[in-house]
């Protein structure tokens, strides 16, 4: 079992999660989280006050999928949340250690099957 | 400040001479109370378009503009004034504004609201009653306070507010009221005044007074901590967006109902309440958008806004385009004084009750001297009965001097009563927060309450 944490543009929600669903994958949680790369922030204006915004609103998708569905959903998420601009975002894997279905205990790729 | 309707009258009395039937003196009786009744509803309506200019007009003004943890604070300062110089008005206010008496104090004929009722006060308004004149001004004593809490916002505490803004009416704006509107007042030009200063609807008395006295409290009371190096952005702009707007159309009340009866003098300050709005509003967003290259909706509020103190000394006494002229320099002078001028001395006037009230009515009430006339206000007449010259169109350049005294007394009274009350508090109370409840916002750590409870509204 992998997680896979992918932080996108959050204009591209819909888009990539449609994808997701499209490809079979049917449980994920999305967060609004804040942040930046390489991406600059932007300047903003009060009253002459000036305050430069680093941190920017984007989105965070987290899956967890077996290990041969891993390079399928990299490449739906890549290929849905691409604009070809800086800030696009970055997909991040990780291992899974375990999975509990908290309903009725299922462990493993039952649980998140 | 007011026109005696005696048109109507005239006619009614040379008919009267022409038949003496009984039946004219009862139409005339009825005529009387008919405008009567109609000078009475629109008081009254001005009355709540002003107490709506405080609450909610500039509590979501003020609240829009602060952090999210010292929103309720804010807009309690301004709520409670509602309360508290009510009570304040009701017991010695009113009297001291308005009683006869010196010509800088008025004395104490009125104290408790004795005699005030339905009898109008011919010297004010011989229109409506005067409790429809006490009531309408009560008005203008709540704003007045609430417009200084800008510059002290998230770092005063409550206690100390609350002593503050009561021995500030009793000593700055009582007095200011009455040298200007007040019988026998110093600068009152209707009332036999020493020097005869024009403010319709409170440059001077409202805008001056409350801004340069917001000066003092931000320079006394020190920078918001982390200022200007923290982020203090406006937390919520849709509020403030909807409180000047309310403040806009509140502001008819405050500039039309100074006319102090439905008259044609009434739809002039009116018309020039509006078009000083405007101009003010373009001039602030162009300057700005040629400085920074973005036109914001922050801008074009405060630009509304800064017209609008600058329009209500002139709104009786001038015509529309003259309003033009006076709300956009307001609009570009109101602009330079919260951006350069601020930074360049570094005070805290946190949401610019300085910048905008006592530049914009320091610049309002001097330009009253210059574009008042006698052809939007024959007023004040001279012993033939003919209107006088009024200001610098008029050929009467005397009356930009009078203005400048009038500016200069309520510039001085403002720093010295405004100090001097400041002492007093900090002595008595402490005029600041603790340290630590400045860094966990004024609502939980003064009032025990937040504003925004998202995590609540979920489950």
């Amino acid at each position: 079992m992998k997680k896979i944490e992918a932080i996108i543009q959050p204009f591209k929600l819909d888009e990539v999660k449609d994808a997701l669903l499209g490809s079979g994958i049917d449980g994920m949680t999305v967060t609004e989280v804040r942040g930046h790369g390489r991406q600059k922030g932007h300047k903003e204006v009060y009253r002459g006050l000036e305050y430069q915004v680093d941190l920017l609103p984007k989105v965070k998708i987290e899956m967890v999928v077996d290990d041969d569905r891993v390079e399928d959903v990299i490449r739906t998420v890549t290929r849905a949340a691409r604009t070809g601009k800086i800030g696009d975002g970055k997909v991040f894997v990780y291992e899974v250690a375990e999975a509990i279905r908290i309903r009725n205990e299922d462990r493993g790729e039952a649980a998140i099957g | 400040m007011m026109e005696k309707r005696k048109g109507a009258s005239l006619v009614f009395a040379v008919l009267m001479a022409a038949a003496p039937d009984p039946r004219w003196a009862q139409m005339q009786a009825a005529v009387n109370s008919a405008q009567s009744a109609g000078d009475n509803a629109w008081m009254l309506v001005s009355a709540a378009l002003v107490l709506m200019m405080t609450g909610p007009g500039l509590a979501l003004f003020y609240g829009g503009l602060v952090r999210s943890k010292n929103v309720l604070g804010t807009m309690m300062q301004s709520f409670v004034l509602m309360a508290v110089v009510t009570v304040l008005w009701a017991a010695v206010g009113y009297s001291l504004a308005f009683g006869g008496g010196t010509p800088f104090f008025g004395n104490l004929q009125y104290i408790f609201l004795h005699g005030v009722g339905a009898a109008p006060n011919p010297d004010y308004s011989p229109v409506i009653p005067q409790q429809t004149f006490m009531i309408y001004q009560l008005m203008f004593a709540i704003i007045t306070p609430a417009l200084i809490t800008g510059a002290f916002a998230e770092r005063m505490k409550f206690s100390a507010m609350l002593l503050f803004m009561t021995l500030w009416a009793l000593i700055v704006y009582f007095p200011m009221a009455h040298m200007v509107w007040g019988k026998g007042g110093l600068l009152n030009a209707f009332l036999g005044g020493k020097v005869p200063c024009l403010d319709f609807a409170g440059g001077t008395v409202v805008h001056v007074t409350s801004g340069v006295s917001a000066l003092v409290a931000a320079l006394y009371l020190g920078k918001r901590k982390g200022y200007p190096s923290e982020s203090m952005r406006p937390h919520n702009l849709v509020l403030s967006f909807i409180g000047a707007c309310m403040l806009w159309v509140g502001w008819f009340g405050f500039n039309a109902g100074s006319a102090l009866s439905a008259s044609s003098l009434a739809t002039s300050a009116f018309v020039a309440t509006q078009f000083g709005a405007a101009a003010a509003t373009l001039g602030w967003v162009l300057a700005e958008w040629l400085r920074t290259g973005k036109p914001s909706v922050l801008g074009a509020i405060s630009g509304a806004v800064a017209g609008l103190v600058a329009i209500t000394p002139a709104s009786g006494f001038v015509g529309p385009m003259p309003a033009l002229v006076i709300g956009f320099l307001a609009g570009i002078v109101c602009y330079f004084m919260v951006t350069t001028v601020k930074r360049t001395f570094r005070y805290d006037d946190s949401l610019d009750a300085f910048g905008v009230h006592g530049a914009g009515g320091t610049l309002g009430a001097l330009l009253t001297g210059v574009f008042a006339t006698s052809a939007v206000n024959g007023g004040l007449k001279d012993a033939a009965g003919s209107p006088v010259a009024l200001g610098l169109v008029d050929g009467h350049p005397m009356q930009v001097l009078y203005q400048f005294t009038g500016v200069a007394i309520a510039w001085l009274l403002a720093i010295c009563g405004t100090l001097a009350v400041l002492k007093i508090c900090d002595l008595a109370l402490g005029v600041r927060v603790e340290p630590e409840h400045e860094n966990i916002g004024l609502d939980v750590s003064l009032h025990g309450e937040e504003a925004y409870d998202f995590e609540g509204s979920a489950s």
